[in-house]
């Protein structure tokens, strides 16, 4: 369907897709240059919700700015938690207990079930399927209940502390996540794979559009599914791996298609690798402390550090400048997402409305996490 | 009695009644339908279950003020909503809900609601382009070729019909299908030949698709696809404007699943010989328009392209095969 | 030969003995520094300091560094700043990473001046960067020089603050 497009430029006509539009999911605009409905030029607007957090972190000290973290990417805000915590870790050399090391690997994991089932359900959304949103929910409501029960919060979690977790984890967090993968495995065949991803038109509506080849992802630095959907095997969980994920054996679904379809598989595969995961660290679960002894106002040594950890949405890094002093010198974010979506002026151009909208959702955009 | 200018308006008020009341509890069953789809309860608050939901909804909505945008072609914009409505009112009045209650006989009645249903079109196109908003012209513009690819499979398949049974008029093409359900169109056994009892069930099925895609109800809901053009035409709309429009898209769904019982499904004809009557005519197409319900809250949206590549490549040619085998069994048996 | 010293190999093309950046002169911050640099390439502890290898070239040359990196398909993470106002200079951070399984983050670093903060783009080798410079151009008001683009990204479109700089007040 991607026929070049030929036309005057007297013909085309400019179309704001948002800052409020339903496909946006946020506030993330889209300058397009339209001939009727074929996209000419897709320009993306940023910085609606930019709140400049790398300069709040720059103002306080470096446990000031935890809860920063997770209002980033509030779907997996769990694995900014991580990152944040990696990068001060290794900075103050500040050794984890193994206990606190499995639980956040639980934590991390069952929330990134949790913005996987999101991102489904909002895809489906986006793509006119309303039912499928509720039942992702309903799943979803399950887990988020689980981290409640040891976070504190269902959505912002600012759980993670330098050198461990906030809170110890209890008989009943264990059996209910035991419960609840349980009940994922149960529904993922029927209710989401036989209902939704074998339904002729959606696969219709997603395959072979949206084409993000090899070499693009790498050009425009793309990462996590979307890179994965692309021929990439690159998880930071596999490639460098952080925590204690070099102990559990789970696999990295990669996809040669590079389609909207392909990014789809990538994810409900990972869901499936997730649970692994979580099974896998209950089950060999430590004994010990969750904390390490930590001073409260930390001072690591002068020098700069990167951390990366593999959020749902990719590669997220952090760059940690130490001064000597209190605060973080400078920390930049680097955000999956940014890099993600830069791609979506090249791959949309030339495609139709609808199906850039398609692509779009296939990309997992979270603009908090964009704008930063 | 039948001459008596009466007749028509008794009916046709009769008729309104019942296309208000379709309009409105149609949506309170789509959103009951809907909420047991996704395991929630739906309205419960209103009444009963929610009864009174509508009600509720149409209050509100008629207190609403009625905003006219700024750089709006005015009286297209007025005109929109209305001309969703009267196409689908008139259309009532030739509709045979039993053996003889129906408003007005006409002789033509399928052509005449053929050409009702098209100017109804017209209100979505006009709506959109009077809106002057991009979302909704570009709505229109997608409503326009919708419906012209999806006009054509219907009226081949409806000449299909009106081959067999030798006319135009709907009470009369209902008639020719009483005395159990192996009389009725979509399996014609008894007085056809075997060959058309295979013929008949696809053209059922393209003429179902069709109504569909007609009007504009999800999985072919180009028009008003809320997660790329907003609302579509009604983008623009509030109050009692858009209240008209979604009566307007019920109302259509109600005409569309009459003609397919009419049509297809013996009318009034009670399956297995049981006697006859307007309740088998009502439960025929509740039973189509829940089907219809079902299908938009299970299966996601499809695209335009393939909108229209179904019609001009699958349903087109099927339609036309079948009308040339049905002109052949005719002519040879 | 790991990974990392291929890598490393392949960078020391950004300096031909002739115009070596002298570490002295260019004055890089004493804090960073803790291994030998060959030239400007330091190889350096992954797990202590997360990154494999750390180039000090000079700003004219990030260019040729970004294509070096393009070569061995390597991708850009990210772009950024950092303003050493006591040094009176900013500092220029490329971090590059490649999606192999042997951990291997590149970081290229410059210095440019804090009153006339200028540097060559690298957007049209890669066009991650078209978006990370921009992002760099807010906060810190770096002009990234041949940048088809360089409007505010993230902040609004007539921002003339930057406000990562030290200096900057609201």
């Amino acid at each position: 369907m991607n026929e070049p497009v030929q036309c005057r430029a007297d013909e085309t006509f400019v179309l704001n897709l948002g800052p409020q539009h339903p496909a946006t999911h946020g506030v993330l605009r889209v300058k397009l240059t339209m001939d009727g409905e074929y996209i000419v030029n897709a320009e993306p607007v940023l910085g609606y919700i930019h709140r400049m957090h790398e300069k709040m972190a720059e103002d306080g000290t470096f446990a000031q700015f935890m809860p920063n973290t997770a209002r980033m990417d509030y779907l997996h805000a769990l694995a900014y938690n991580h990152g944040y915590c990696l990068a001060v870790e290794r900075a103050a050399g500040i050794e984890v207990p193994e206990r606190a090391e499995y639980i956040r690997v639980i934590t991390v994991e069952l929330n990134r079930l949790t913005s996987h089932l999101l991102w489904w359900a909002a895809f489906l959304l986006d793509l006119g399927g309303f039912s499928p949103l509720l039942y992702a929910f309903d799943d979803r409501e399950q887990i988020l209940d689980l981290l409640e029960r040891i976070t504190g919060s269902r959505l912002t979690y600012c759980y993670f502390r330098f050198g461990g977790v906030y809170n110890d984890i209890d008989d009943v967090f264990i059996t209910g996540t035991y419960a609840v993968i349980k009940r994922l495995r149960s529904r993922l065949p029927r209710l989401y794979h036989d209902l939704v991803t074998h339904n002729i038109i959606l696969k219709k509506r997603i395959t072979g559009i949206g084409i993000l080849s090899r070499e693009q992802a790498r050009r425009y630095g793309c990462t996590g599914p979307v890179a994965r959907g692309s021929g990439i095997d690159y998880d930071v969980r596999k490639n460098e791996p952080y925590s204690v994920y070099s102990e559990f054996d789970f696999e990295v679904p990669v996809y040669e298609e590079g389609d909207s379809m392909a990014r789809y598989m990538v994810r409900m595969d990972e869901i499936e690798q997730s649970m692994r995961i979580i099974e896998q660290a209950l089950d060999k679960l430590p004994d010990g402390p969750v904390r390490a002894k930590v001073p409260k106002i930390l001072k690591p040594p002068a020098g700069d550090y990167w951390a990366s950890v593999e959020t749902a949405r990719g590669d997220l890094g952090h760059r940690l400048v130490c001064d000597g002093g209190k605060n973080p010198y400078k920390l930049k974010l680097r955000s999956p997402t940014f890099s993600n979506l830069s791609c979506f002026g090249e791959v949309a151009e030339g495609m139709l409305l609808a199906d850039a909208l398609a692509f779009m959702g296939s990309l997992d955009l979270v603009i908090p996490e964009i704008d930063r | 009695m039948d001459t008596s200018i009466w007749r028509p308006i008794l009916y046709l008020l009769g008729f309104m009644a019942f296309a208000g009341l379709n309009a409105a509890y149609l949506g309170w069953c789509e959103r009951k339908g809907a909420a047991r789809i996704q395991r929630r309860t739906g309205p419960m608050e209103v009444g009963p279950q929610g009864l009174w939901q509508p009600l509720a909804d149409g209050l509100k909505l008629m207190s609403k003020q009625l905003l006219i945008p700024q750089g709006v072609d005015g009286i297209l914009f007025r005109v929109a909503p209305i001309l969703a409505m009267i196409p689908a009112l008139t259309s009532m009045a030739v509709i045979p809900f039993a053996g003889n209650v129906q408003a007005r006989a006409v002789g033509l009645s399928v052509l005449l609601i053929f050409a009702l249903a098209s100017v109804g079109m017209m209100a979505v196109l006009l709506g959109g382009w009077a809106s002057g908003n991009k979302y909704s012209l570009i709505s229109a513009a997608r409503a326009v070729s919708q419906n012209l690819a999806y006009e054509i499979p219907m009226l081949v398949t409806v000449i299909t019909i009106v081959m067999l049974t030798g006319t135009m008029n709907l009470e009369q093409i209902a008639a020719a299908q009483q005395g159990g359900f192996w009389n009725w169109n979509i399996f014609p056994v008894a007085g056809h030949s075997l060959a058309q009892a295979i013929i008949m069930p696809i053209s059922f099925v393209i003429f179902f698709i069709c109504s569909v895609a007609e009007t504009n109800r999800a999985p072919f809901d180009m028009a008003e696809a809320e997660s790329e053009l907003i609302a579509g035409h009604m983008t623009e709309y509030g109050s009692m404007g858009f209240g008209l429009f979604m009566m307007g898209e019920y109302l259509n769904m109600v005409i569309g699943a009459c003609l397919i019982t009419i049509l297809f499904l013996g009318g009034w004809d009670g399956p297995l010989g049981l006697s006859g009557g307007i309740w088998w005519f009502l439960a025929k197409i509740y039973l189509l328009l829940f089907t219809v319900i079902w299908v938009r809250w299970t299966y996601p949206r499809t695209q335009i392209y393939k909108l229209l590549n179904l019609s001009w490549k699958i349903l087109i040619p099927f339609s036309l095969v079948n009308l040339v085998l049905t002109a052949a069994f005719i002519k040879i048996f | 030969m790991s990974f990392v010293e291929e890598t490393g190999n392949s960078l020391l093309a950004l300096f031909p003995q002739s115009t070596n950046v002298d570490k002295k002169s260019a004055g890089e911050p004493e804090a960073v520094e803790k291994g030998a640099r060959r030239h400007g390439i330091m190889i350096t502890d992954h797990a202590e300091r997360g990154t494999a290898v750390d180039v000090f070239c000079a700003p004219e040359q990030v260019v040729a560094a970004a294509k070096i990196m393009d070569e061995i398909g390597f991708f850009l993470e990210a772009v950024t700043g950092v303003d050493w106002i006591k040094e009176d200079r900013l500092e220029v951070i490329y971090d590059y990473n490649h999606y192999g399984f042997e951990p291997c983050r590149v970081v290229i670093r410059t210095f440019i001046s804090r009153t006339e903060p200028e540097i060559p783009t690298i957007s049209h080798i890669l066009p991650a960067a078209d978006w990370h410079e921009r992002e760099t151009h807010d906060f810190y008001g770096i002009r990234f020089a041949g940048h088809p683009n360089l409007v505010p990204l993230l902040l609004s479109e007539d921002a003339d603050f930057h406000p990562l700089l030290k200096d900057f007040t609201p």
